[in-house]
């Protein structure tokens, strides 16, 4: 029951993410049991899944177990038909549709190809469920559930072969009922039809599985193995047949690069050929993927295929999720080879991934290369394995345990039944690496760059003559040059932006534009997380393989002909190189991409065909490489805009199906800045030769404008780094790790192009405004051609100002100008109402110069009220809120400022992601109120403490950034004074990091984790989550706001921000317009709008930006710069450089005492938006706000004589209402339920009265589960409330824990609590720790090496602040990822340890995975490196590996004492006893920069006075 | 941008102007120094804003940040090319503008602004030193012809554009040197004459003919001139001083300053002056009015050796500093003070003159004037009214009138090609175009007396007007649109 698109809600945007797990028996032992604790499983990871509008719809759970033949006997004999012997017959679940008429006609097609396909009909069993608990949603939706059973032809002997017969079955059936069968839509369709396996599954809740197949409850259901899967969906409208697990899979994750995935896959079917399939079987199962279906159902069916073709399911798992291969220097030759042989056949399928995979006979899970989804395995003495999310799942004797693991990024885990016993990574993947001598193959065909002959001559020569006319028919300006070109050039980086951006979308803009401007990038948020390209540049990758790619199906030495390419950012000898290649079967083609220069319509598209045309010629002549080339060009001919040109052709190619047989280069002269190459490489390209910014090098070298002492060499290396660094930004964003993924997967939005273009030549990309048409991409390339070429000979010709980073006379438009500025600040310092509304006339008033899409549309006239009946002022204050600034990146003057103005008016400011000093909590003397009521949660983490939260009236946990989405940030060094380290829990001096992921979000459940952890940090605070508008912003809205938030803060692309790469200013996100449309249409349509606040932020300037947010959806609304502006901010647009002339955006001391804004003006701009807005509500005639939000069908188009740009903009789409019921919500009018009435903390609280009340010591033990999650959160919340940041003297509260623990154990403890765990944990242990006390060790009856063995989960300590824990046991993955000052002991970590930390110490007892310190500024680490292992596994860019000194070993022997006497720990023991020979093998990890500024201190020290701004002393807060 | 904590580091600071005693001697310019090191700081303390409010605040819209960035990377060419991108005349504005620019400076907030008229002056004449300040010639001619009278600013800004655009363009002036006010009225310590022959020259060079004594209207015929040229650009300046009818005007010793001030300039050029001299040597000289003329005509008195210079002026003495009711970034009407002040004057406000007073032989000997106030009348316009008890007599042998202009001349030219004008008097011209066919005007003599840079943004505004009057289309340069624009 898929709901087609309406409005703004595309139902590819679904996205899901999950728990799963397995559980079997090694030796293939058969029981009930296993499928009897496997739904145990499910139900204890119910809080993974997730619920719809209702409690008792889920998303969807499932179970797949190997055929209980016997079962299936005795049942088919009660209904008449006798089952031949296993693995004679073949058993289907399937989903037949509920009209009987219909299900009738599906029948029939599936028994016609039964006997087509020479098996046997045996017969079919309605499935027993039970539907009484299902919710409504489910109910409307459930199919009639029926297996069918087939018998195995005679002639087929081999079980394989019959399965195979099975899985062209199915792909046939399912085909042909969709094409034939009327009114069949999607509701056909096989869980699973295999003699091996069957799949239990449908839209329900893991709770619910069990009673609803009475099929799992019965006895004689048998199986050595089982895979669960629960869902949590973000999309609106589950779908039982999304349910997993699938055939092979069960996939928690998502796959970022799925559009490319499938491309290339389609385009590799045409020359498919296998030796298990015939032609026309291969007929019969094509097409394999379906861009309709999930990512996980695609991924999926192209395992499937890769199996049945004769590859083996781990060997197919290593193609699609290999590991971080290039560069790997620790990587086995063999290993490196198949992966790199494997890399010519297919790209990644990118993206966080646990998978979960059987076949009936081997069961098995891996990890994507970034290791970003937890998967944690058993391995008991009775030989089970149970692999799941979380650990605790199921209740095992400590005592049986053998052993407790976790997966490694990147790595696999196969038990294999048949052979009884656990296959390891490294054996598995050595017999498959050694089946073919992959490295020979390459080293015998593969072609690389550097090898290539010299080429003979160059096109490329700088031509004086034509150059200029090049740089202005391909619209270079000025400030290209100088703020993009120079820069990269210089520094080797992009140039950093702030202040966001203010000017018209490509499509509103009056200058000629770039065709890759109306694409806007796409970006992670919640459902999976960016990458940290810097940090964690290891799992990234730019290679690309350029050539024809051969058959999928085989592999052959031949398969590897391709020519590699390190960067796709050729130069020009390169460029030569490949157009001269002549290497076997790879040989070059130029075509050049021209069409006529004379205005009439149709030229375009005859250019694009004819050189559409000429790439199939091409091909049919035999080359394998084509180069798209605009270097044609002259008065009577333009350019075809490169990324048209590469996308046609590419497309085109699809279409064919000739896409697979040749790799596109590009060369072209609309290339320079980031963006132009991600589109490209997005489109289709694997390399790019950028001849005119080579040009432009040179001619900015001989102009001198380049610095004197940078060669025009050294100055191209640099630009090429800076692209290069870029890309990888741009790729990590999606959380996309290699260019091979990246290259054709469209990670775009398009924004005004109109669907004719898209569907033709940006086949699949989503563009939901129209815009466009071709003629009109011609005329913009046309209207820079006529520049190059004036009919004016006397013209001196010269390039456009720009004016788009900075505000220009000539240049772009912008809401900021000179003007609008001045009036705004005169406005509000003075008082001056009428003044203000000169300022609002002139930023509405957007007729000639459209910027914002809101400025299309009007009010539809109503009837007005009087002004006297609307709502007051004062009641829409509180619907305010300032923006997420940071302390750090403006100046404690304005950060105050605006936090005294709103809590004046009883709107909310926003801390931003600083932290806040604590001094700010309580009141002024004169009664102002410093204290942000919005306390930001980002993913740095800084001084998040029990404390910090607990004085808070909103949790802002911040997905994602308007104006840098999937980015991180970088506070450098400069900026971090006294003040502001110790708000922030680090070092003055030391620059601090922002990673682009939150560490303890990776995916939609573990933001519900967050949402459930700050809920109980805090119970009266409203927890928001932001987001930023993209493509599918709604359905992620729909899993936040089942991921119980309260508020979802929709934010634009414009948004402000202190400093991000220009291009991210400009490329990423989409307007707040589309993104909030989205968001309150899908809710609404979800019935989930009720449960939310919608708030909407991002150039919000006047009242009536106002009033279209709220007729769009949203209640409240932030207001960032136009406050910032008020307080003096000139839009300087030099956040990043500390220089802030006007004391906003600073931390120099001097230039923050010239800061002059005044609350009193902040609260004059509100008071004079709200009238404004009251206003405007007057004359529409609502009387309140919530009358007035979502009533989008009171707005219309402007519709007046518009330009020619603006002609096929359709915005209706914005303005879609949902059709309404009597219980449809417009605006929020429920609480959420956040299931923290009884948790465990609950009981802690009432045992710890008498230490609340009178620091009187209390004790406590309790037994916990996996299902306890947060504990110790609400306490500290308690604690915090009464005794403030320090909390309670040291072991005031003492609790010991026995068993598993849930996640987010001792999240936020504050100081006097103290934790003893005795048992394991799950991830997030101790995150923001606060000063508590944790301490953990493995169960006393257990056997297994707690130092061999993982104990805690990953991502332990994120963000802690202080305090103490010790744990005897492995950590796995990020462990103290971003501490700031807690001091632990732990026995072995996994990769990533300590990341971004910057302050603490970390004393590690054993090994740690890779990249070890990646990002640490500060704090220290020790780690026994008694293997001699550490050394390669750390990531040395800042840290240095130091020796220890006197003061080390004294704090370190206590620590590991400590540890000693709190866990009993034998390696404790055994350090100590031996202390003079272990103490050797100790390494110390030091930050370089800390250790610099330490030192200077203590030089300082002497003389040192203290900063007295940022005075230690606290107040006692009143909360 | 050049130097991102320049303006933390550096002090506005410029060279020094020459001695008063002594310059007050000669009437070479006061401040002819350029000093690059100076300058080359001075840039850096430009701080490229994300909004340039000087480039707003610049009536030629001048890309200050990015010159000032060119100049602190010492790379004068490029800064030279950005300047001459949209002014034609950096010398004179260099020189003689008020600099509106450095008044919306955001670096003047709170700190002294950015020396940006100073390191206009540099690039130009950097320029001109190392010779690439050279003569622009069109590539082709178009067969158009474009007459334009008056050869101030204005008409010199818009000869030099339509000439860029292949236009033959004569330029009529009916003094007997070319540059209008730039030649006759602005006195030669302010701006040397030179620096107007050189850009003359560099015009010539460029094609551009220049007719002088050619008074169109009267020696020159206009039926000849719509006849011979495809189109005609009027910018003759506003040339009728405003007078001050009160008793004893008639008195010998009451002069408009204009007349004073071009006698001036002609014996500085070695000129006749074809006229009553004028002179200010040893007397006692009241300048009435306290703009930028009145200044002129302070400096000059000096310069004759006057007796006692006074200068008085009836608004009210303007604050040193900003006010709440002229925010940054505004224009600000606060005390300024010019190197003519420096040299030596009696600076009074407040004041209304009610007589000449005369001796017998109808020579001016005195004035009397009184102090004023500023009355605001609830629904009245505010209107000064004399402060009882305050009027005096002060000596005074010569009085300059220095209280602007009020339109253009109409008798003559502007009457016989029957142009329309507006309420002020002024050319009516809406988009530079008057009510007569192919006829335009620009400068003062269509918005009004003002300033030089908004005389050369009008001419070069008003050149595209008549390029696009003649050729359908304009590829000049213009003030607020891109060349990206797509206008249709």
């Amino acid at each position: 029951m898929e709901t087609d698109q309406q409005g703004l809600y595309r139902p590819e945007f679904e996205k899901d993410s999950c728990g799963v797990g397995f559980i079997a028996n090694m030796k293939g032992n058969k029981s009930h049991q296993i499928v009897s604790d496997a739904l145990t499983m499910l139900e204890r990871m119910e809080h993974r899944g997730a619920c719809g509008c209702e409690p008792n719809t889920g998303d969807g759970a499932g179970i797949l177990i190997q055929v209980p033949h016997e079962f299936y006997i005795s049942e088919c004999r009660k209904i008449g038909f006798k089952l031949p012997e296993f693995g004679s017959y073949g058993v289907g679940l399937v989903f037949f549709p509920r009209d009987a008429k219909v299900r009738e006609e599906c029948r029939k097609v599936l028994d016609r190809q039964i006997k087509k396909m020479k098996m046997t009909l045996l017969g079919y069993r309605v499935l027993p469920t039970n539907n009484k608990d299902l919710g409504e949603t489910a109910l409307k939706a459930e199919p009639v559930m029926e297996q069918v059973f087939i018998k195995r032809p005679d002639k087929t002997t081999n079980p394989d072969d019959f399965e195979r017969k099975l899985f062209i079955l199915r792909k046939y059936t399912t085909h042909i009922v969709t094409e034939s069968v009327k009114g069949v839509d999607n509701q056909f369709y096989f869980s699973s039809l295999s003699y091996k396996t069957i799949a239990y599954k449908g839209m329900v809740t893991s709770g619910q599985l069990r009673p609803y197949f009475a099929d799992l409850e019965h006895e004689d259901v048998v199986t050595a193995l089982a895979v669960i899967h629960s869902r949590f969906s973000t999309n609106t409208f589950p779908s039982w047949r999304l349910a997993q697990p699938f055939r092979f899979i069960a996939h928690n994750g998502e796959i970022n690069t799925v559009r490319g995935n499938i491309n290339w896959l389609n385009s590799k079917e045409a020359f498919f050929a296998s030796k298990y399939f015939t032609r026309e079987e291969l007929d019969m199962i094509l097409p394999i993927c379906n861009p309709k279906q999930s990512d996980s159902s695609n991924l999926d069916n192209t395992i499937e295929l890769l199996v049945h073709a004769g590859r083996s399911l781990p060997h197919v798992m290593m193609m699609l999720i290999p590991e971080a291969w290039d560069g790997n220097e620790s990587m086995s030759q063999e290993k490196r080879d198949f992966y790199e042989y494997h890399a010519n056949l297919m790209e990644p399928w990118d993206g966080p991934a646990s998978i979960t995979f059987t076949d009936g006979k081997i069961v098995g899970a891996t990890l994507d290369r970034n290791g970003l989804r937890p998967s944690r395995f058993v391995v008991t003495d009775d030989d089970m394995v149970i692999m799941a999310s979380e650990v605790g799942v199921l209740d095992i004797d400590p005592a049986k345990v053998v052993t407790k693991g976790r997966l490694q990024p990147g790595k696999m885990f196969v038990v294999d039944l048949e052979q009884g016993r656990i296959v390891s990574d490294d054996e598995l993947k050595k017999e498959i690496c050694n089946r073919q001598p992959y490295g020979k193959w390459l080293r015998d065909n593969k072609v690389r760059l550097q090898d290539l002959p010299e080429p003979g001559g160059s096109f490329h020569k700088y031509d004086p003559v034509t150059f200029l006319k090049r740089q202005i028919s391909f619209g270079y300006t000025s400030e290209d040059l100088r703020m993009i070109l120079a820069q990269m050039c210089e520094t080797g980086k992009e140039a950093l932006g702030s202040m966001g951006n203010d000017t018209p979308l490509a499509v509103l803009s009056k200058q000629a534009q770039h065709l890759s401007s109306y694409f806007k990038q796409l970006f992670a948020q919640v459902t999976n997380p960016p990458i940290d390209p810097i940090r964690e540049r290891l799992v990234m990758s730019l290679v690309s393989h350029v050539g024809g790619s051969l058959n999928l199906l085989e592999e052959s030495p031949e398969h590897c002909i391709t020519l590699e390419l390190p960067t796709p950012v050729l130069t020009n000898t390169e460029m030569e190189r490949i157009r001269y290649i002549d290497h076997r079967h790879l040989q070059t083609k130029t075509i050049y991409t021209y069409f006529k220069a004379d205005g009439k319509p149709g030229s375009l598209e005859k250019g694009l065909n004819r050189v559409c045309q000429y790439v199939t010629d091409a091909i049919e002549d035999g080359f394998t490489i084509i180069i798209l080339s605009d270097r044609s060009f002259d008065s009577g001919h333009t350019q075809i805009p490169s990324l048209l040109a590469v996308a046609a052709v590419h497309h085109d190619l699809i279409r064919k199906g000739l896409r697979g047989k040749v790799g596109l280069l590009v060369e072209a002269g609309d290339v320079w800045e980031t963006h132009h190459y991600a589109t490209l490489l997005g489109y289709g390209a694997s390399g790019v030769n950028p001849y005119l910014v080579y040009q432009t090098i040179h001619d900015m070298k001989k102009r001198n404008v380049l610095k004197e002492e940078l060669t025009e060499e050294k100055a191209i290396a640099n630009y090429r780094k800076a692209v290069a660094g870029e890309l990888l930004k741009i790729m990590s964003k999606m959380g996309i790790s290699t260019l091979q993924s990246y290259h054709g997967a469209q990670i775009f939005e398009a924004l005004g192009i109109h669907p004719e273009v898209i569907d033709q030549y940006f086949t699949g990309t989503v563009s939901r405004i129209g815009g466009l048409k071709l003629d009109d991409i011609a005329r913009e390339a046309l209207a820079k051609h006529q520049l190059a070429f004036p009919k004016t000979a006397n013209w001196l010709p010269h390039l456009a100002v720009g004016g788009v980073y900075q505000w220009k006379q000539r240049g772009e438009v912008h809401l900021f100008n000179p003007q609008t500025i001045h009036l705004l600040q005169q406005s509000t310092k003075v008082n001056d109402y009428a003044l203000f509304k000169k300022y609002s006339n002139l930023i509405n008033d957007q007729s000639e110069r459209a910027i914002t899409l809101r400025s299309l549309l009007k009010f539809k006239k109503g009837k007005s009220i009087p002004i006297s009946e609307v709502e007051s002022k004062e009641s829409i204050f509180k619907r305010f809120a300032t923006g997420a600034m940071s302390f750090g990146s403006i100046s404690y003057e304005a950060h105050s400022t605006l936090a005294v103005a709103m809590n004046h008016i009883g709107g909310k400011s926003n801390s931003g992601e600083g932290g806040e000093d604590e001094m700010r909590f309580a009141r002024n003397e004169n009664g102002d109120w410093e204290n942000s009521a919005i306390k930001q949660v980002a993913s740095g983490r800084f001084g998040v403490t029990s404390y910090y939260l607990t004085n808070a009236k909103e949790l802002q946990i911040k997905m994602a950034q308007g104006a840098k989405p999937g980015e991180g940030g970088q506070l450098p060094g400069h900026k971090v004074d006294e003040w502001i380290g110790r708000v922030r829990h680090s070092t003055p001096g030391v620059g601090l990091i922002s990673p682009p992921p939150h560490h303890d979000i990776y995916s939609i459940e573990d933001l519900a984790q967050l949402i459930y952890d700050l809920k109980n940090a805090n119970r009266d605070a409203r927890i928001s989550v932001k987001l930023v508008s993209e493509a599918g912003v709604g359905t992620i809205a729909s899993g936040v706001a089942k991921a119980h938030a309260d508020v979802i803060l929709i934010a634009g692309h414009d948004g402000g921000t202190g400093a991000s790469p220009i291009s991210s200013i400009r490329h990423a996100g989409l307007p707040w317009e589309l993104g909030l449309a989205e968001a309150h249409q899908t809710l609404v349509r979800n019935k989930l709008r009720g449960r939310v606040v919608l708030q909407a932020d991002g150039q919000i300037r006047t009242g009536r930006d106002l009033a279209i947010a709220a007729l769009l959806g949203a209640e409240e609304w932030g207001v960032a710069t136009a406050a910032l502006v008020t307080t003096g901010c000139i839009m300087m647009r030099k956040c990043h450089l500390n220089t802030c002339p006007v004391g906003v955006a600073t931390q120099n001391k001097e230039l923050r005492a010239l800061f002059t804004g005044k609350p009193e003006y902040v609260v004059n701009l509100f008071t004079f938006l709200a009238e404004e807005l009251r206003e405007i509500m007057a004359e529409l005639g609502f009387r309140t706000i919530n009358e007035m939000v979502g009533q989008a069908d009171r707005l219309e188009l402007r519709g007046e004589d518009e330009h020619w740009k603006y002609q096929n903009l359709d915005l209706s789409p914005l303005l879609f209402k949902e059709p309404m019921s009597l219980d449809t919500a417009l605006f929020k009018q429920e609480e959420q339920d956040h299931g923290i009435e009884n948790v465990l903390d609950r009981k802690l609280i009432q045992l710890a009265q008498p230490a609340l009340k009178k620091t009187e010591p209390v004790q406590g033990e309790f037994v916990i589960s996996n299902q306890d999650r947060a504990v110790g959160a609400m306490l500290s919340n308690e604690i915090s409330k009464i005794y403030l940041g320090p909390g309670l003297p040291a072991d005031t509260v003492r609790m010991k824990f026995t068993g598993t623990a849930g996640q987010s154990f001792g999240a936020f403890v504050t100081g006097g609590v103290t934790f003893e765990l005795e048992g394991d944990a799950n991830d997030y242990f101790g995150k923001g720790l606060s000063g508590g006390k944790l301490i953990l060790y493995p169960s006393a009856t257990a056997t297994f090496n707690p130092s061999k063995n993982i104990i805690v989960g990953n991502v332990a300590f994120f963000g802690g602040t202080s305090g103490e824990a010790f744990i005897k046991g492995m950590a796995g993955e990020r462990f103290a990822v971003r501490n700031s000052g807690v001091k632990v002991v732990v026995e072995g970590v996994g990769d990533h340890g300590c990341e971004y930390m910057t302050g603490g110490t970390v004393v590690v007892l054993g090994d740690t995975g890779r990249n070890f310190a990646a990002g640490m500024s500060g704090g220290v680490a020790y780690v026994w490196d008694v293997n001699k292992t550490f050394v390669k596994n750390c990531n040395m860019e800042m840290v240095l590996l130091d020796t220890l000194n006197e003061e080390d070993e004294q704090l370190l022997h206590t620590m590991i004492e400590q540890h000693g006497k709190h866990t009993n720990s034998e390696v404790a023991a055994h350090i100590l006893g031996y202390w003079a020979s272990t103490f050797k093998n100790f390494i110390k990890v030091m930050p370089i920069d800390y250790k610099a500024v330490l030192e200077k201190r203590k030089a300082e020290k002497k003389s040192a006075a203290q900063t007295t701004l940022g005075n230690t002393d606290f107040k006692f807060s009143s909360n | 941008m050049g130097k991102p904590t320049g303006f933390l580091e550096q002090q506005r600071e410029l060279p020094g102007k020459r001695d008063p005693k002594k310059r007050i001697n000669d009437y070479n310019e006061v401040d002819p120094v350029v000093d690059e090191k100076i300058t080359v700081k001075q840039a850096s303390r430009c701080m490229d804003c994300g909004i340039p409010f000087c480039h707003h605040g610049c009536p030629l819209g001048n890309i200050i940040p990015e010159f000032n960035d060119a100049v602190y990377q010492e790379n004068w060419k490029l800064a030279y090319e950005i300047l001459i991108s949209t002014n034609n005349f950096p010398e004179f504005t260099g020189r003689i503008c008020p600099a509106p620019c450095e008044a919306s400076c955001v670096l003047g907030i709170n700190k002294p602004a950015v020396a940006i008229e100073y390191i206009e002056k540099s690039i130009i004449e950097r320029a001109f030193q190392d010779g690439y300040a050279k003569p622009r010639i069109p590539t082709s001619r178009t067969d158009r012809k474009v007459a334009v009278v008056g050869s101030g600013p204005t008409g010199l800004a818009a000869a030099a554009q339509l000439n860029y655009a292949g236009h033959a363009v004569t330029v009529f002036e009916r003094a007997d040197e070319i540059g209008g006010l730039l030649r006759y009225g602005i006195p030669d310590f302010k701006l040397d004459k030179q620096v107007v022959d050189r850009r003359v020259q560099l015009m010539t060079e460029e094609g551009v003919k220049f007719q002088t004594n050619a008074n169109v209207g009267v020696n020159v015929s206009v039926e000849q001139l719509k006849e011979e040229f495809d189109a005609i650009l009027l910018c003759g300046g506003s040339t009728i001083p405003r007078d001050l009818p009160i008793p004893g005007r008639e008195l010998k010793g009451v002069h408009f300053a204009m007349d004073f001030l071009t006698q001036q300039n002609r014996r500085v050029g070695g000129k006749k002056v074809n006229a009553e001299e004028i002179w200010a040597t040893g007397k006692n000289v009241v300048v009435i009015g306290g703009g930028d003329t009145g200044s002129d005509c302070v400096g000059t008195s000096n310069r004759h050796g006057a007796k006692l210079v006074t200068q008085i002026e009836i608004l009210s003495k303007p604050p040193k500093d900003r006010t709440a009711t002229m925010p940054w970034p505004s224009w600000p009407m606060i005390l300024r003070t010019s190197t003519s002040h420096e040299e030596g004057c009696d600076r009074n406000w407040s004041i209304v003159t009610k007589e000449f007073v005369g001796d017998e032989q109808g020579n001016l000997k005195a004035l009397r004037i009184a102090e004023v106030e500023m009355k605001t009348q609830p629904g009245k316009a505010p209107a000064f009214v004399e402060v009882p008890g305050t009027e005096k007599e002060i000596p005074c042998e010569l009085a300059l009138l220095a209280m602007g202009f009020l339109h253009p001349q109409h008798t003559g030219l502007l009457d016989q090609l029957g142009v329309d004008k507006d309420e002020r008097g002024n050319v009516k011209a809406t988009k530079y175009q008057t009510s007569a066919e192919s006829i335009f005007a620009a400068g003062d003599m269509r918005r009004g007396q003002s300033l030089v840079v908004w005389a050369i943004s009008e001419g070069r505004e008003a050149a595209r007007a008549v390029d696009q009057y003649l050729t359908g289309q304009t590829v000049l340069e213009a003030k607020e649109q891109g060349i990206l624009s797509l206008m249709d």
